[in-house]
């Protein structure tokens, strides 16, 4: 097998593996935030619930793992890819043949997601720690931090620009993914697709709403 | 003929060897029949040059019918120009506009070296094909045509896949110059059909090892190959070639030292 992950193809494997990890997470993240909207109680609690058994360990390590794959194998093919072309047309493509930009773009919007990624838990996973009462339980309160930190237009901006560009990651990379995997191919390819914008956009939009909700209505 | 006339300025990319640096030289097309196609114009510019005792633009030709794979270029950044299913070839005045100036250069990849301006050296193609390209026949009498039965949705699939004509827009339109689109209509066309079992797990390894060892870059879905192919051969190519490399790498068995029993 080792041939298989020297090859190009297998390279390819990789990274739609390990992207779709990150795909799988993202999509629970947003729906479990969602709690936001019931209560700052309910979120809290749901927040206490993941990280209270050992389980959150084994999560962190596959998702540490699966990124570290993605972002190795992504410098790696794109190394290699910008090496296999050089030389760039003097006048770019403007008509029929022209290709989306979310997808001309992967390795520039992946580098901005990822920076994102470590800004985004150094402010919550490692920022202030409040502490709340439910139910006689002591636990964070990550809402009353998430509260604060939505107050700065600043910071509702720059979440709202990354999280559009992280859809725009996901809408190319999901289908991209099944393509590398060898399952783009017969009658459901176009369902496929249809499915991967969607979720990009479920995903995109889910996150969104959290800290436009906070700024404007939860004063 | 009192067709419709129109003048157009042409940047084309002129390199006197593989070594030279080369550049755009501005030339003018004057009086272009619209009947004419892309070919036959730049053949009344190379007229014009010849006359002029200058070096006319050098660029591979064959068929001009749209069905050897030979011609092939870039026209203001679109493999084969702007029409799609097209080669440039078949690609008529028609669908230019008098006064229109277009930049005309060779398809760029590292594996594609420029030979003289608009040609480039395809050979790495040839290679990949001959890893894996082909099928083992007996010899002796030809097997009746129809003596091995193919589901006739195989068989369309296997014919759409088999129609790439080779001409390397796909590499040329992708900008990480990937052979992918190529190798897999290749590995494709051979996998579905019954007569190309018998090398089936070989072939997709060894085809997309030599893929790889010509220097093509990696395929990241843009579609860019599947707009600019002339011959309308589908991403899901790339998507079979990929399944077919992994269950060949995953279930090859080894080969045994001193041959099978028997």
């Amino acid at each position: 097998m080792s041939g298989f992950l020297g090859s190009t193809v297998g390279k390819k494997y990789l990274m739609g593996i390990s992207g779709l990890i990150w795909a799988g997470f993202v999509l629970a993240h947003m729906a479990g935030n969602l709690l936001i909207f019931v209560s700052h109680d309910a979120y809290n609690s749901y927040g206490h619930a993941l990280t209270s058994g050992n389980i959150i360990y084994v999560a962190e390590a596959v998702l540490v793992l699966a990124l570290l794959t993605h972002i190795y194998t992504a410098v790696s093919l794109t190394i290699h890819n910008r090496g296999a072309k050089q030389q760039a047309y003097a006048a770019p493509a403007k008509g029929a043949k022209k290709v989306s930009l979310a997808s001309r773009t992967m390795a520039a919007q992946g580098a901005l997601v990822l920076v994102f990624i470590i800004l985004h838990i150094i402010t919550f996973k490692y920022g202030v720690y409040y502490e709340t009462t439910v139910n006689g339980v002591v636990m964070r309160d990550l809402a009353k931090l998430m509260a604060e930190v939505f107050q700065s237009p600043a910071y509702v901006g720059w979440y709202v620009v990354c999280l559009i560009l992280l859809g725009f990651h996901l809408s190319h990379g999901v289908g991209s993914s099944f393509q590398s995997l060898g399952l783009m191919e017969g009658t459901y390819r176009q369902l496929w697709k249809k499915l991967s914008c969607a979720y990009a956009a479920i995903v995109a939009l889910g996150f969104i709403a959290q800290p436009l909700y906070l700024f404007f209505f939860a004063h | 003929m009192a067709g419709k006339h129109i003048n157009l300025t042409l940047k084309v990319w002129r390199q006197k060897g593989p070594k030279d640096q080369g550049g755009f030289v501005e030339y003018h097309a004057k009086n272009v029949s619209e009947d004419a196609s892309f070919l036959e114009m730049l053949d009344a510019v190379n007229e014009e040059l010849v006359s002029k005792g200058d070096e006319p633009i050098a660029f591979d030709h064959d068929c001009r019918e749209g069905i050897c794979g030979a011609c092939g270029f870039v026209i203001d950044g679109e493999a084969h120009g702007r029409l799609k299913s097209t080669t440039v070839c078949q690609l008529h005045m028609r669908n230019f506009k008098d006064g229109e100036v277009l930049t005309l250069e060779p398809f760029r990849a590292q594996a594609f070296p420029v030979i003289k301006d608009l040609m480039v050296n395809r050979s790495a193609f040839d290679r990949i094909i001959s890893a894996g390209g082909y099928i083992s026949a007996n010899t002796g009498n030809a097997v009746d045509a129809n003596a091995v039965l193919i589901p006739k949705a195989d068989a369309d699939e296997a014919m759409s896949s088999a129609t790439c004509i080779g001409c390397g827009a796909c590499v040329a339109a992708c900008k990480n110059a990937s052979a992918a689109l190529f190798t897999s209509a290749k590995i494709s066309h051979m996998a579905l059909l019954p007569q190309g079992q018998v090398e089936r797990k070989e072939r997709a390894i060894r085809m997309v090892a030599a893929m790889d060892a010509e220097g093509f870059g990696s395929c990241t879905t843009t579609g860019a190959c599947e707009a600019a192919c002339p011959k309308d051969i589908q991403l899901t190519n790339i998507s079979r070639m990929n399944r077919e490399f992994f269950v060949a790498s995953a279930t090859k068995r080894p080969k045994h030292k001193d041959g099978g029993a028997g």
